[in-house]
C-alpha cells in the first residue's frame, strides 16, 4: 500500500455494466459530478420526487441500479431540461433520466409510476399505427388501459376529463378522423428496423 | 420568401387556432411556408423516454425529407423544434449518422417559428404592417422549456431571460410585463400521467401571473398554450378562486395587430375567451 491517503470513502463494488451503459449513452461528464445540488435546486418537480436528481446521479456512480430504477423520480421528470442547462459540469442530467427509463423498459421491470409507461407506450403505438399523433386515438389508447380507467374513476378525475373533452369538441379542437398520408409505411419501417437492431 | 414548414401533430387538433393564425399571417405577409410533404411525427415527449433509436430516427426521417428541398425547416411547436434540432445535432456524429440516417448531409437547419420572426428583416417587415397596435395591452411573454433549453440544442444565447417574444411584443405596440417565470416548466408532459403534479406547476405560473398587472400571456408552443388555457377552470374549482387569464399564441397577436378580420375566429377556440378583454381595449 503505497498511497494510503488516496482512498475512496465508500468501496464501490458490484456490476459496473449498468453504469457503463449510462456513460456510453450520456457521456463521461457524469464522472465529474461533485454533488453541488444545482440540478435539484432548480428542478420544478423536485417536490414530487423520492430521490432528487443529484441523488440519481450519485446512485448511478455508486452502481446502485436497483435504487435508481425503483425511484419514482425517473418517471416524474418532466424533461424540462433545466438541470442539463445549469449543470456546471456539463452533465446531460435530463438524458440520464431518459437512459434510466430506457434501461428499465429494456430490462422489463415494473416502474414505480406505471401510468407513465402506459402513456409513453400508447404514444409510441399511435405513431406506429398512424405515423403521426392523432390526439383522440392517443387518448383512447391511454384511457382504455385497465389501470388508468380504474384510477380515473376512483379519483373523480374522469369528470374533469369529460368536461374538458366536450369543451374542446365544441370549439372544433378534437379531430375525430386519424390523419392519412403516404409516409405512414415508411414510419412503420423505422419500427421494424428498431426490432432488427434489438436482435443484434 | 420560401421555407419548408413542419406543422407538427397538434396543429391539426388542439392547436388549431395556432395553425389558422400562421396561415393567415403568412398569406398576409407574402411568406410561403411550404408544408413538408409526407412529414411524420418527431417522436415528441415519448420516444426519447423509451427508445434511443426511435428518438433519433423519427425526427431524422423528416430532416432527410427537408433536405430534398434545400430549404431551412421551420416549425411552430417547441417540442417538435427540440426533437428535430436534437436530431440535427446528433447526426453530426458519424456513429449516429451511420446508424440512423447515412444519407443525411447536414445542409439544412431547423428553426422555430419564433426565431424565424425574430430575424431583423422579419421584425422590420412586421413593424411596417402594424395597423392595429396593441397599445395598452399588458402582456406576459412565456417561453416555457424546450424553446430555450438546453442551449447546446436550441442555440439560444439568453436562455434564462430570453428576449425574442419580448421584442415581438414591443414591435406590435403591446406593453411587456417582466416576470421571473418566463421559462418555468408548465408540466405539459405530465398532464396525462400525473395531472396532480401538472396542475401544481400550472398553478404556480398562473399565481405568479396574477401577482403582476398583466392581462394576458403569450406563448409560442402548442403544449404550453393548451396547458395554461385549458386547466384554469379545474384549478379555479380546486382553489375556490377565479383564474381567467387569456393565453395567446404569438401568431394570433400578430394577426390582431395586422388588423386581420379572421382573428375573431381563432379567439372563439380558446377556453378562456380573450374577446371581452380585447373589446375593452378597443382592439377587436
Amino acid at each position: 500500500m503505497e498511497n494510503k491517503l488516496i482512498s475512496l470513502p465508500i468501496t464501490i463494488t458490484g456490476d459496473t455494466r449498468f453504469r457503463d451503459i449510462v456513460v456510453e449513452r450520456v457521456g463521461k461528464e457524469i464522472f465529474s459530478c461533485y454533488q453541488c445540488y444545482k440540478c435539484s435546486a432548480g428542478c420544478p418537480v423536485a417536490f414530487a420526487m423520492d430521490l432528487l436528481p443529484h441523488q440519481i446521479i450519485r446512485a448511478v456512480l455508486l452502481l446502485q441500479k436497483g435504487k435508481a430504477l425503483s425511484s419514482r423520480t425517473i418517471w416524474i421528470c418532466a424533461s424540462c431540461e433545466t438541470c442539463t442547462t445549469r449543470c456546471p459540469n456539463g452533465i446531460d442530467i435530463a438524458k440520464v433520466m431518459d437512459v434510466l427509463r430506457q434501461i428499465q423498459v429494456e430490462s422489463g421491470t415494473k416502474p414505480k409510476e406505471p401510468k407513465a409507461l402506459v402513456f409513453h407506450n400508447a404514444f409510441i403505438s399511435t405513431i406506429k399505427k398512424y405515423g403521426r399523433i392523432h390526439e383522440v386515438s392517443l387518448l383512447t389508447n391511454f384511457l382504455r388501459h385497465r389501470g388508468i380507467a380504474r384510477d380515473k374513476l376512483r379519483s373523480g378525475e374522469w369528470k374533469n376529463d369529460l368536461r374538458l373533452g366536450i369543451k374542446l369538441f365544441l370549439r372544433g379542437k378534437l379531430k375525430l378522423i386519424p390523419p392519412f398520408f403516404k409516409g405512414r409505411e415508411e414510419v412503420r419501417k423505422l419500427f421494424d428496423q428498431e426490432q432488427e437492431l434489438k436482435k443484434l | 420568401m420560401k421555407v419548408s414548414f413542419f406543422p407538427g401533430c397538434s396543429l391539426e387538433g388542439t392547436a388549431r387556432e395556432y395553425g389558422e393564425s400562421i396561415d393567415a399571417i403568412s398569406r398576409f405577409l407574402g411568406i410561403k411556408f411550404e408544408e413538408l410533404p409526407d412529414w411524420s411525427c418527431c417522436g415528441a415527449s415519448s420516444a426519447h423516454c423509451l427508445n434511443e433509436f426511435l428518438s433519433l430516427s423519427l425526427p431524422a426521417r423528416n430532416l432527410l425529407l427537408a433536405e430534398k428541398f434545400h430549404q431551412d425547416l421551420v416549425t411552430p411547436c417547441a417540442a417538435c423544434f427540440s426533437r428535430l434540432k436534437a436530431a440535427e445535432k446528433a447526426l453530426q456524429q458519424e456513429s449516429n449518422k451511420a446508424k440512423v440516417a447515412p444519407l443525411f448531409r447536414g445542409e439544412i437547419r431547423v428553426l422555430h417559428l419564433l426565431d424565424f420572426f425574430s430575424r431583423k428583416e422579419m421584425l422590420q417587415m412586421v413593424e411596417a404592417q402594424i395597423k392595429n397596435p396593441l397599445s395598452g395591452l399588458k402582456i406576459l411573454p412565456y417561453y416555457g422549456c424546450l424553446l430555450v433549453r438546453p442551449p447546446q440544442i436550441t442555440e439560444v444565447s439568453n436562455w434564462e431571460n430570453p428576449q425574442t417574444l419580448d421584442n415581438l411584443i414591443s414591435v406590435m405596440g403591446g406593453e411587456i410585463i417582466s416576470w421571473s417565470y418566463k421559462t418555468e416548466c408548465c408540466g405539459g408532459s405530465l398532464l396525462l400521467t400525473n395531472p396532480d403534479i401538472a396542475r401544481q406547476l400550472i398553478k404556480r405560473i398562473l399565481n405568479m401571473a396574477r401577482q403582476t398587472e398583466a392581462e394576458c400571456i403569450v406563448t409560442a408552443c402548442p403544449l404550453c398554450q393548451a396547458n395554461l388555457d385549458t386547466r384554469q377552470e379545474e384549478i379555479s374549482n380546486e382553489e375556490n378562486g377565479s383564474y381567467n387569464i387569456p393565453v395567446f399564441y404569438f401568431t394570433e397577436l400578430l394577426g390582431l395587430a395586422f388588423g386581420l378580420k379572421e382573428a375573431k375566429k381563432w379567439f372563439r377556440r380558446h377556453l378562456i375567451d380573450p374577446r371581452p378583454l380585447l373589446k375593452e381595449k378597443s382592439l377587436l
